[in-house]
């Protein structure tokens, strides 16, 4: 029985992997070329997914405030391909920072803001848990959201647009397949690198003090510093996420920072299955397909979906992937 | 008992809301000892292992290890330093194998655990060490189980392995026989006689048998007051003692 849920499982991944990779041919041979722009969407939010999820259901860490991360990112990049749509400089003092469409530059700084915040606001943050850690990651990524609105040389409310997705060397990612495969490439690195992080010791400290962190005190664990690095790396992945969703667009807006947006993380986390790499994925396209299909009938889709999750919440405490996982293993 | 103790605490008292559990508690534990710990429900005996171990903070009174000052050390540097405690009511992780419970048991004492890379399944060395513990509490039938899913005197097995775990110098074992059942105990009795050599043991116990037969000193905790320690033929005998524990008249 185990054993052929494992070849369920595996036969999902390899036809999801292979329908993935192919699907920008397809869509051009059906003619309906813009799927793979929507799909691309789909991935970005994936991998945002996935990052929360090693906070929420490998850590235990339920955090409301994952999208501040994922926005902040994106801000990065989008400051940096604005100015250098101009030719500024962000900054000249007290050292310049100029601007740069150069994305292995630009995405790597997205990742390493993302993460110096959060190692301010986890090291606050982790000193609660339960709903206090939910309210307070909601306090600071509501403070970040009305910090970018209230950033007027950047568009304040009404966002920024910036013209041309960022520079890879050998690669046009103006062109949406493209892009599409960056996108797709980068999800699977970052699911192969939790995958491996998950399993490590500190994959099995963090697991274990989600389960019983007075035990992992007693045996001798600090617990704190292994969940706030795990806060840091959660972060960093967003914030990529946040930088491949600028590119996306060429857009940004405090919206991206929004307590609605990590919300919707959430249920995308939770939908697909908490404690899973591919769970989160598979939430993610659900919550993004049925949206797209809801929205076409009535703006007021949240009618219909709400009861969906609520249904999925009571039946399925493993979400989709929950199905097709044996009961009593990790 | 001239040699140095391994844990020594002075004068420790802890109060709850104005109310004390325990009120100016001394107590010392040598290394090849067994102290077992004894008193009525509510006498306070928990709380004092809570505070050996560095979970509660004391309101008074320092905690030495090895003549160390430790009273400002968290538990989790204590237990890194050798006093490693078990829970009365089991504490295990629920959701994780009895392997990765073990597994984490070893290795908090394998230097830090930022490794975020190679699989701890893979990890040989690790591995080699839990599979010692499993063997020694007769648990290697159980490695793929979730510990949650054991049975009770499983359970209780696995609890006092973990705080075996890294060759701890004291164990404090808060009731490690709750609810095994005679046949447990007699085996759990038969292990703990043969850890005395290489641990200091504080070990609560309600089962008198037990206690007599591997108890070096008895302590009774009364109220919060130690009201004697000493030889086990002793506490028998002392009036005090009888009154607050035995039930005798």
């Amino acid at each position: 029985m185990a054993d052929r849920l494992q070849l369920i499982r595996i036969v999902i991944v390899v036809v999801a992997g292979v329908g993935l990779a192919v699907l920008p041919w397809v869509a051009e041979a059906v003619g309906e070329g813009f799927v793979t722009y929507q799909v691309t969407r789909m991935l970005i939010y994936a991998l945002a997914a996935v990052s929360l999820d090693l906070l929420v259901g490998y850590g235990g860490m339920v955090s409301l405030g994952h999208a501040a991360f994922f926005g902040l990112g994106a801000y990065v990049t989008a400051i940096l391909s604005f100015h250098a749509g101009d030719g500024s400089n962000v900054i000249e003092w007290p050292f310049v920072i100029a601007g740069s469409n150069q994305a292995l530059w630009l995405w790597v700084l997205s990742m390493l803001v993302s993460a110096v915040a959060a190692l301010g606001i986890g090291a606050v943050c982790l000193r609660t848990t339960g709903i206090h850690f939910i309210m307070i990651t909601l306090a600071f990524a509501q403070m970040l959201f009305f910090f970018f609105v209230s950033l007027e040389q950047y568009g304040g409310d009404d966002g920024l647009g910036f013209y041309g997705r960022n520079a890879l060397p050998g690669l046009d990612v103006d062109n949406d397949t493209q892009f599409y495969y960056v996108c797709l490439v980068l999800l699977v690195v970052f699911v192969f690198i939790a995958h491996r992080l998950v399993r490590s010791r500190f994959g099995i400290v963090i697991r274990g003090a989600r389960q019983n962190e007075r035990r992992m005190h007693a045996l001798g664990f600090p617990v704190f510093r292994y969940k706030l690095t795990m806060f840091v790396i959660a972060a960093a992945g967003a914030g990529l996420a946040g930088a491949l969703m600028a590119n996306q667009s060429e857009f940004v807006s405090p919206g991206l920072l929004h307590w609605t947006l990590s919300g919707q993380l959430l249920v995308m986390v939770i939908l697909g299955g908490m404690g899973s790499l591919f769970g989160p994925v598979l939430g993610a396209f659900v919550f993004l397909v049925l949206e797209d299909v809801l929205v076409a009938y009535t703006e007021y889709w949240m009618v219909y979906f709400g009861p969906f999750l609520v249904l999925m919440v009571l039946f399925s405490r493993g979400g989709f992937w929950g199905f097709i996982k044996r009961e009593g293993s990790e | 008992m001239s040699s140095r103790p391994v844990l020594e605490a002075v004068g420790i008292s802890k109060r709850f809301a104005g109310v004390y559990a325990n009120r100016d508690v001394s107590i010392d534990l040598h290394e090849g000892e067994l102290l077992a710990l004894i008193g009525p429900n509510g006498a306070g005996k928990s709380t004092l292992v809570n505070q050996l171990a560095g979970e509660t903070a004391s309101d008074a009174g320092t905690v030495a290890f090895r003549g160390e000052d430790i009273t400002r050390l968290k538990s989790h540097a204590r237990a890194r330093l050798g006093v490693s405690r078990s829970f009365q009511v089991s504490a295990l992780f629920d959701g994780l194998t009895v392997e990765h419970n073990l597994l984490l048991a070893v290795q908090v004492h394998e230097g830090h655990s930022f490794r975020f890379w190679k699989a701890v399944d893979r990890d040989d060395g690790l591995l080699e060490k839990a599979h010692d513990l499993a063997r020694r509490f007769d648990l290697m039938d159980d490695l793929p189980t979730l510990a949650g899913a054991l049975a009770h005197g499983e359970k209780r097995q696995l609890e006092v392995a973990m705080a075996l775990a890294g060759d701890p110098a004291v164990l404090l074992l808060d009731e490690p026989m709750a609810g095994i059942g005679p046949g447990g105990s007699v085996e759990l009795t038969r292990l703990l006689d043969s850890l005395k050599a290489r641990h200091a043991i504080l070990l609560i116990e309600h089962d008198m048998d037990a206690v007599f037969a591997l108890a070096d000193r008895v302590a009774v905790l009364d109220g919060g007051e130690l009201i004697f320690c000493g030889d086990p033929q002793e506490v028998r005998r002392d009036e005090g003692v009888r009154r607050a524990y035995l039930g005798d008249t």
